[in-house]
């Protein structure tokens, strides 16, 4: 019970056409056939959120999506993040704060605060950790985690022209 | 874990999805549809669930009617594809307003961000807080199988340890609440934010009229206590008085008199039957607010 389906999607602006089995999720396609392996996976159950990425702009658990269900859609993983070798604003915070320790739960954390200031980028420090409460990390203890975030969305604030 | 292999059936409307889920049945195999994933993926990447096929009704996102919040007629009516943040989200007015404060209790963003209403409902978790909110609120359930449509009221609709009455050839396409409620709130207690609730308890509150402090009846919903959601009419008949601390006591000692809860590895009846007191009378506090 093979039965091989055609996928398309974009991925990081790039158009992709990959053949996959249905059982395959999402984070296995990004990972064993597009060789994005910044996506991290760690339960495989939708707990830890290691595996978050940005389905159509919402941050969505690739192991929760089977890659057959994303065909159209636009994924965004952490390998969008940095510009030539340059890391993002919201990397460099995370750096700044000490926002990780051992990384493996970082490029979760980074997709799902990129989905979450997206939507909310009026959101204060208390809604932030609300948000940041999806992802798992055992190592920072988390507060280093929201310092990153919400530092970076006040200078995102502070640097919005208005309009 | 990864799940085990099957295959995949993309449905272009209701009719198809069911027309898909009876032939796969006819051949012999077990077919299971999927919307959001959120509640089946996990069973499947334990290998809990094993389906042999999966009819996805993604591709109905594009009908707009499976997407819809309509409001008319003291009814809301949710499309099956609605999910929870769409509802976190939606201006409702103030009948509704309790179902958008209630999805912070849903998983997480990014659960609530693909997992749907229906869904939720299909899988009949007795803590989920759809199943406790369709008995606050007598939803009923519109589902679609090879007979044509039929409407299954939220009292009949939960068996008990995920089963529910929603047969296996059968496709939700609406759900409608049809008890507004604007004096109405859902509380729970898990040991970490996010996580399925130990207890959950919804209250509404009805008022003599709408800046009386005067209650005249409700309805008190419990989840965590029992194999389904429950509705404890001994609480409900205690809903009578001036609203108050008095009252929300005497109608949590009620509740907490009247459930019979089980016991598990980590939590005793007793906790159950505490935590119980102390929700039922937050969620009474919170819905007169």
């Amino acid at each position: 019970m093979n039965d091989p389906h055609l996928l398309s999607l974009t991925v990081n602006g790039t158009e992709e056409e990959v053949v996959v089995e249905p059982r395959r999720t999402l984070a296995d396609v990004l990972r064993h056939d597009l060789r994005l392996t910044g996506t991290h996976v760690g339960c495989e159950h939708g707990v830890c959120g290691a595996c978050t990425v940005l389905v159509d702009d919402a941050p969505v658990r690739a192991c929760l999506v089977f890659a057959v269900q994303a065909e159209g859609a636009d994924v965004r993983t952490v390998e969008s993040l940095d510009a030539g070798g340059q890391l993002s604003d919201l990397q460099q915070a995370f750096s700044d704060h000490h926002g990780l320790q051992c990384g493996f739960c970082t490029p979760g954390f980074l997709m799902l605060a990129e989905g979450v200031l997206a939507e909310s980028p009026d959101a204060d420090r208390e809604e932030i950790r609300e948000a940041l409460s999806a992802n798992l990390c055992r190592c920072t203890g988390y507060q280093t985690i929201v310092d990153a975030v919400h530092a970076t969305a006040c200078t995102r604030r502070s640097q919005e022209v208005p309009s | 874990m990864k799940p085990a292999a099957f295959t995949y059936h993309r449905a272009h409307d209701v009719a198809d999805a069911v027309a898909l889920l009876t032939d796969l049945a006819a051949a012999g195999e077990d077919p299971k549809v999927i919307a959001g994933g959120q509640s089946l993926m996990p069973m499947m990447n334990f290998r809990l669930a094993r389906p042999t096929a999966l009819v996805d009704l993604g591709p109905l996102r594009r009908v707009p009617s499976m997407t819809a919040i309509d409001v008319s007629d003291g009814v809301l009516t949710l499309g099956a594809l609605v999910t929870h943040h769409a509802v976190e989200t939606a201006a409702l007015p103030r009948e509704w307003a309790v179902l958008s404060r209630a999805m912070r209790w849903v998983g997480h963003l990014p659960i609530r961000s693909r997992g749907t209403v229906a869904g939720s409902l299909v899988h009949g978790d007795a803590t989920a807080e759809w199943c406790l909110l369709a008995l606050l609120l007598d939803a009923v359930v519109v589902a679609e199988g090879p007979s044509g449509r039929r409407e299954i009221p939220a009292d009949e609709l939960f068996h008990g340890f995920y089963a529910t009455a929603v047969d296996p050839d059968e496709v939700v396409v609406e759900v409608r609440f049809t008890r507004p409620a604007p004096h109405a709130a859902l509380c729970e207690f898990a040991r970490r934010h996010g996580d399925f609730a130990i207890v959950d308890a919804a209250v509404a509150l009805d008022l003599s009229d709408s800046d009386s402090t005067i209650v005249t009846g409700g309805r008190v919903v419990l989840g965590g206590v029992a194999p389904a959601p429950v509705r404890v009419p001994e609480a409900e008949d205690a809903l009578h008085g001036e609203a108050g601390d008095t009252l929300w006591t005497a109608v949590a000692e009620a509740a907490a008199a009247a459930i019979d809860p089980p016991e598990d590895e980590g939590t005793t009846a007793a906790y159950r039957r505490r935590l119980t007191r102390t929700l039922v009378a937050d969620a009474c506090r919170e819905a007169a607010r």
